[in-house]
C-alpha cells in the first residue's frame, strides 16, 4: 500500500521502510527550534534534571523574535536567560533577525527533514517539503535532552489545487477560505497535503502563507510537494534537501478536496475566529484604528511589495496607526533596496523592525480598550492583540493596506 | 509634628515614580510605585503627615507632575531639602505640596527623627530650630488656594 | 548694562527690559504636550473650567512615548489627544511623526527668539536655535491653553565658551557630558546656560540640539545658542536684523563663566546612576556590555545615524550583544534610508526600529534586566530608568556607542 509525504517523513526518521496513520513511532528530530515565547521555561526545567545533557546541540535553533526589543524587564530577563544558556552551550542563536519560522526557512529548513518547534506555527516548513510541527516545552526538552520523541502518525487530507488565483486574490485569501470550509479543528491531528497543478503558480511566500496557517485548522502540520519552485529558493539560500518525498499515487487520504483557484475570493476573517471567514464587501465600512502588515503569515518581500503597490502615492488614513513589519533582516534589507521602506515611511506607515509583535499583541503596537486591527497576522482570537475587548481582522496585505488608507475595512480595487 | 524620611543627593523623577507606571490613570493607582527603584517597601511605610528630608537636587529629572503629585497622595506634607530642581519645584507648588529649602537639616538628623514645621519661620527637630524662609509673593498665592487648579478655577469665577 | 540673550528673548517678548530674579508674565508662542502627560494636563484644563484654547494654532500635540504602543492603556492617551484636538481646533497633531523635540523645530514651528514651554523636561533642546523653552508640568500646561501666557522667573546665566577645533572622535555629546560633570547635576538649577565660542560656531545645528537638550541635566531653565546663518537655514527664515540682534551684549553680566578649549575635550561617559558621573572612555576600557542604544531627542539625528554608520560600515556588532537605532524621526529615517546609512547599520547587525522615544523613555524599545550593561546616547542614566534598578547604564556620544557595539566593550570610537 502507498504511503503519504508525512508518513514517509516520519519512516524515515523512525529508521524504518513504512508507516502508517495511526502507528506511534519513535524518531530522530533533524532540528528543534524555540522561540522567547516559551524558551526560557524550558531552561527552568532543564537546569532541574539529574543528568543534564544535549543530545545534538547542532541540531538545537534558538530565536528571540517575539519580544524583540525587550519592553518589560520581565521579558529582557527571560532573554537573558535564553541568550547566557545558548552562549554557554553553542547553540545557534538569533536576536533580532526576524520571526523564527522565517529566518528557519531562510536559514534552516531542507526538504524531507523533522522538525520541532516550540511555537505552533511551525507547521510552515511543509513549504520546503518538511515536517514541521508545534510543541510544548516538556515535549521540547525531551527532545532536547534525548534527541528523539513519539510521534503519532497523522492521517492526512490532500488538498488538489487547479488553476491559478485572480488578480487581487493572494494566498491568505485561499487559506483562510480553506480554513473557513474545514473550521478550527477541521484538521485536528491531522496532516495538511496540498499538490496538484496549482502550486506551480504559487511563489515559496505563498507556499508558507498557506502551510503556516494551517495550525488554524487544527492540523499537526502541513506538507507541499517539492518542487522547482521549493529547490530554487534552497539553492539560493545555499541549502541542498535532505530527502525528497511524494505521496504515492495509492497512498490512503482521509479526504481529498479539489480547489480550483479561480474561485477564491479576497475574504476576511471576523472577530475572534480564524474560521469565521465572510467575502471583504461584508465588513466594508468597519472603522478600524490599526493596521498590520507582517509576521510569519505575512511580512515576506512578496507581501510587502503588495502593500507598497497599494499605497504608493497615497497616504495612511489620519488617525490610523499603520505598523510594517518585515518578517527578518533579508527582507528588511530586500525591502529597503527596492525602495518599499521609504514607500511606505513617506505614505505614514510605521516601519518597524523584524519581529512578532502586533501578531500575538505584545512589544510593539499593543491595541487599547474597543479598537480594532485589521491584520495579516495569523491569529484574531480574543485579546490576541491587546486589550480583552477589542477587535482582530485578518486580511491579505493588500485588504490591510487599502483599510490603513481609507480607515476602515475595504478592499484595494476600492482604493 | 512629622516623621522624618530621609533621602539623598539627586533624588530624581524616575525614582520618585518610574516611567513604567506614568500612565495608570489615577494617582491612586501609582502610589504603591513612588519611589520604588530605590526603596520598593517605603510608599507603604510612609504614613499620612510624615515628611521627607533629602539633600541637594531633589526631583531632578522629568518633568513628571505624576511625581509630587504621588508624594502628596501618601499624605506627606512637606519635602525640605538642601535643593530642589526647577521642574519638580513649580509642579509641587502648583499641586499644593511645601517645598522648604534648609541647608543644615539633611546633615543633622536622622530618619524617624520627629519635626515640627511653622511655615514660612523655621523647623524644629531634636530641640533644635532651622530656620527657614517664605515662599515668593506669587507661589504663596498658588499655594493658599490649594494649587493651581484651584486658582485657576478662582479665576475661572468657578469658586 | 548689557544683557544676555535668554533677557533679551524674555525682554522683547515682554516690551521692557528684564533683569535676573524679575518675575514676568509671557505671552507664549508655543504649548508641546506630549502622549504620557495629554490625559492629565486636558483633565486639570477641564477642571480648571477653561471653555476654549486660548491659542489653538500654539499648542502641538506629539504622541511619541507610547509609540509604538507596548501596554493596552496606552492608546487611551492618543484617543484622549485626538478628542481634544478636535473639541479644541488644535490642528497640529502628530500621530506616528517621531520624537517631540525633534519635530517641534524640524516641523517648523519654533522658530529663534520664540518662547515655548512642553511638559517634558527636555523641551530645553529648543535652545538650539535661540528660542527660550522649559519643560513644565502639566498643570501649569493647562493654564497656559486657557491663558496663553504663564509667569516666569528671569534667570541667571551661566556663560559656556569653547573656542577651538575637536578631535576627529569628540563630538557634542562628550562636550555637554563634560560640561555637566564639571557644574553637576545641580550647578546650574534655576539658570540659563548660554553656549559661545569659535567651537560652538563651528557645530551643525543637530550638534547643538544635543547640548541644549542635556542643559536640563545641570538643572538648567534652559540652554542656549544665538541663532546664526545655519540657523536660519534650518528653520526656513531669513538671517535678517531681528536674528543678529538676538544675541548677548559684550558688557552682560554673567553668574558664572566657563571656558574650554576644545582640544581638551576627549570621549567621556556618564556612568551609572548619575549624569554628573562623568569619566574618560579611556578609563572604562575593557567594561563588557549586553547592549547598545543610539537614538533619543539627545542622539536620534541623521549625523548621528552616519557616525555610527561611518564606524559600522563593514564590520558587525559583538556576538551576543545588540545595537538599538532608533532614528528620532520619520524625517530622519527616510534620509537615512536614501542615503544608505540605515543598510550599513542593518548590514552591521543593528536592530532598527520605527522612530519614537523609544529605550529612552523607558517602556519599550529595549529594556534590560539584572546587572546587564547598556551604553546608550540618549540623556538620562538614572536608576531603574531602562529596565530593573541592576541595569548599569552609560551614556556616550554615537562615535563611542558604535566603537562599543562592535567591540562588545567600552572602547573609544
Amino acid at each position: 500500500m502507498g504511503m503519504t509525504m508525512a508518513e514517509k517523513i516520519i519512516a524515515a526518521a523512525a529508521g524504518k521502510e513504512s508507516c502508517k496513520a495511526g502507528d506511534i513511532e519513535t524518531v530522530t528530530l533533524d532540528r528543534l527550534m524555540s522561540n522567547d515565547g516559551t524558551t526560557h521555561l524550558t531552561i527552568d526545567m532543564y537546569n532541574k534534571l539529574k543528568n543534564q545533557r544535549i543530545a545534538d546541540v547542532d541540531k538545537l535553533v534558538w530565536i528571540i523574535d517575539h519580544n524583540i526589543p525587550a519592553d518589560s524587564p520581565k521579558t529582557a530577563a527571560s532573554h537573558k536567560k535564553m541568550r547566557d544558556f545558548a552562549r554557554e552551550h553553542g547553540i545557534t542563536f538569533y536576536e533580532g533577525e526576524g520571526v523564527c519560522h522565517q529566518v528557519m526557512m531562510e536559514k534552516h529548513v531542507r526538504p524531507g527533514e523533522l522538525i520541532f518547534g516550540a511555537d505552533s506555527h511551525t507547521c510552515a516548513y511543509g513549504a520546503l517539503g518538511a515536517f514541521g510541527t508545534g510543541v510544548g516545552c516538556t515535549d521540547y526538552l525531551y527532545a532536547m535532552v534525548t534527541g528523539t520523541s513519539w510521534l503519532l502518525v497523522p492521517e492526512t487530507i490532500r488538498f488538489n489545487l487547479h488553476g491559478a488565483l485572480k488578480e487581487g486574490v493572494y494566498a491568505r485569501d485561499l487559506i483562510l477560505t480553506i480554513i473557513g470550509r474545514i473550521s478550527a479543528n477541521g484538521a485536528n491531528y491531522k496532516a495538511m497535503e496540498f499538490a496538484g497543478d496549482g502550486l506551480k503558480g504559487l511563489s515559496i511566500a505563498d507556499r508558507i502563507s498557506i502551510c503556516n496557517l494551517c495550525v488554524e485548522a487544527g492540523a499537526k502540520t502541513a506538507l507541499m510537494e517539492v518542487d522547482d519552485v521549493a529547490l530554487d529558493y534552497l539553492k539560493a539560500h545555499g541549502r541542498e534537501p535532505k530527502a525528497i518525498f511524494k505521496s504515492d499515487d495509492d497512498a490512503v487520504f482521509s479526504e481529498v478536496f479539489d480547489i480550483d483557484l479561480s474561485e477564491i475570493e479576497p475574504i476576511v476573517a471576523k472577530p475572534h475566529f480564524v474560521d469565521n471567514i465572510v467575502p471583504v464587501s461584508e465588513c466594508e465600512g468597519t472603522k478600524i484604528d490599526e493596521a498590520f502588515l507582517g509576521s510569519c503569515n505575512n511580512g515576506r518581500i512578496e507581501d510587502l511589495r503588495v502593500g507598497a503597490a497599494v499605497i504608493k502615492g497615497k497616504h495612511v488614513a489620519d488617525k490610523v496607526r499603520f505598523l510594517v513589519v518585515p518578517a527578518s533582516r533579508e527582507v528588511y534589507k530586500q525591502a529597503l533596496q527596492e525602495g518599499l521602506l521609504d514607500i511606505f515611511m513617506n505614505a505614514g506607515a510605521m516601519v518597524m523592525n523584524p519581529n512578532c509583535s502586533v501578531c500575538w499583541g505584545a512589544c510593539q503596537g499593543v491595541i487599547g480598550e474597543g479598537e480594532t486591527l485589521i491584520s495579516t497576522g495569523t491569529r484574531n482570537f480574543k485579546g490576541r492583540a491587546g486589550h480583552k475587548d477589542s477587535f482582530v481582522y485578518l486580511a491579505s496585505a493588500a485588504t490591510v493596506t487599502a483599510s490603513a488608507i481609507r480607515g476602515y475595512i475595504t478592499s484595494a480595487d476600492k482604493v | 509634628m512629622s516623621k522624618i524620611w530621609k533621602l539623598d543627593n539627586d533624588i530624581d523623577t524616575d525614582i520618585i515614580l518610574p516611567t513604567e507606571y506614568l500612565a495608570f490613570e489615577t494617582v491612586q493607582e501609582m502610589k504603591p510605585y513612588a519611589f520604588s527603584p530605590l526603596r520598593p517597601e517605603l510608599a507603604a511605610q510612609i504614613q499620612p503627615g510624615d515628611m521627607i528630608v533629602a539633600g541637594n537636587n531633589f526631583g531632578c529629572g522629568s518633568s513628571r507632575e505624576q511625581a509630587p503629585e504621588v508624594v502628596k497622595a501618601l499624605g506627606i506634607s512637606c519635602i525640605v531639602a538642601k535643593s530642589f530642581a526647577r521642574i519638580f519645584f513649580r509642579n509641587a507648588i502648583n499641586n499644593g505640596l511645601l517645598l522648604i529649602e534648609q541647608p543644615d537639616l539633611y546633615d543633622e538628623v536622622n530618619e524617624g527623627d520627629e519635626a515640627e514645621v511653622i511655615p514660612g519661620k523655621e523647623i524644629i527637630v531634636n530641640g533644635k530650630s532651622y530656620p527657614i524662609a517664605s515662599l515668593p509673593e506669587n507661589l504663596t498665592e498658588i499655594l493658599e488656594a490649594g494649587g493651581l487648579v484651584k486658582a485657576m478655577r478662582k479665576r475661572n469665577g468657578l469658586d | 548694562m548689557g544683557h544676555t540673550l535668554v533677557e533679551k528673548i524674555i525682554g522683547n517678548k515682554v516690551g521692557h527690559e528684564v533683569k535676573p530674579g524679575d518675575i514676568v508674565t509671557v505671552d507664549v508662542d508655543w504649548c508641546m504636550i506630549d502622549d504620557i502627560m495629554v490625559p492629565f494636563a486636558v483633565q486639570k484644563f477641564e477642571e480648571m473650567g477653561f471653555k476654549k484654547v486660548a491659542k489653538p494654532d500654539g499648542v502641538v500635540l506629539i504622541y511619541d512615548h507610547f509609540l509604538p504602543a507596548t501596554q493596552v492603556d496606552d492608546s487611551r492617551h492618543f484617543r484622549v489627544g485626538d478628542e481634544f484636538a478636535e473639541k479644541y481646533g488644535l490642528k497640529n497633531v502628530h500621530r506616528t511623526d517621531g520624537i517631540c523635540h525633534q519635530l517641534m523645530t524640524e516641523a517648523g514651528y519654533v522658530k529663534p527668539g520664540d518662547i515655548a514651554f512642553g511638559t517634558d523636561s527636555h523641551t530645553v533642546t529648543y535652545g538650539c536655535v535661540g528660542a527660550f523653552s522649559t519643560g513644565i508640568g502639566y498643570t501649569e500646561m493647562a493654564g497656559i491653553l486657557g491663558t496663553g501666557q504663564l509667569w516666569i522667573k528671569v534667570p541667571e546665566t551661566i556663560k559656556v565658551e569653547i573656542e577651538g577645533t575637536l578631535h576627529g572622535n569628540v563630538t557634542s555629546k562628550d562636550i555637554i557630558l563634560r560640561i555637566i560633570g564639571d557644574l553637576t547635576a545641580s550647578g546650574a538649577t534655576y539658570q540659563a546656560i548660554e553656549f559661545t565660542g569659535s567651537t560652538v560656531d563651528a557645530m551643525s545645528v543637530a550638534s547643538r540640539m544635543t547640548m541644549s537638550n542635556m542643559s536640563v541635566e545641570a538643572g538648567a531653565k534652559c540652554g542656549l545658542f544665538a541663532p546664526d546663518e545655519k540657523t536660519c537655514d534650518y528653520c526656513k527664515i531669513p538671517y535678517d536684523d531681528s536674528i543678529k540682534a538676538l544675541h548677548a551684549d559684550n558688557d552682560a553680566q554673567y553668574s558664572k563663566i566657563l571656558r574650554y578649549k576644545a582640544e581638551d575635550f576627549k570621549p567621556v561617559c556618564a556612568c551609572p546612576s548619575l549624569v554628573d558621573n562623568i569619566k574618560p572612555v579611556k578609563e572604562l576600557k575593557g567594561t563588557k556590555v549586553d547592549q547598545v542604544f543610539i537614538g533619543s531627542c539627545t542622539n536620534g539625528r541623521l549625523e548621528d545615524l552616519r557616525a555610527a554608520a561611518t564606524i559600522l560600515k563593514g564590520k558587525h556588532v559583538a556576538p551576543f550583544v545588540k545595537l538599538i537605532v532608533t532614528p528620532a524621526s520619520r524625517k530622519i529615517y527616510r534620509e537615512a534610508l536614501a542615503d544608505g546609512t540605515l543598510e550599513i547599520l542593518s548590514d552591521a547587525g543593528a536592530i532598527i526600529t520605527t522612530p519614537g522615544c523609544g529605550l529612552c523613555c523607558g517602556r519599550g524599545g529595549g529594556i534590560l534586566s539584572d546587572d546587564e550593561v547598556v551604553v546608550a546616547t540618549n540623556n538620562r542614566n538614572f536608576l531603574g530608568r531602562m529596565g530593573t534598578s541592576k541595569v548599569q547604564i552609560y551614556l556616550a556620544s554615537p562615535v563611542t556607542a558604535a566603537a562599543t557595539a562592535i567591540a562588545g566593550e567600552i572602547v573609544e570610537g
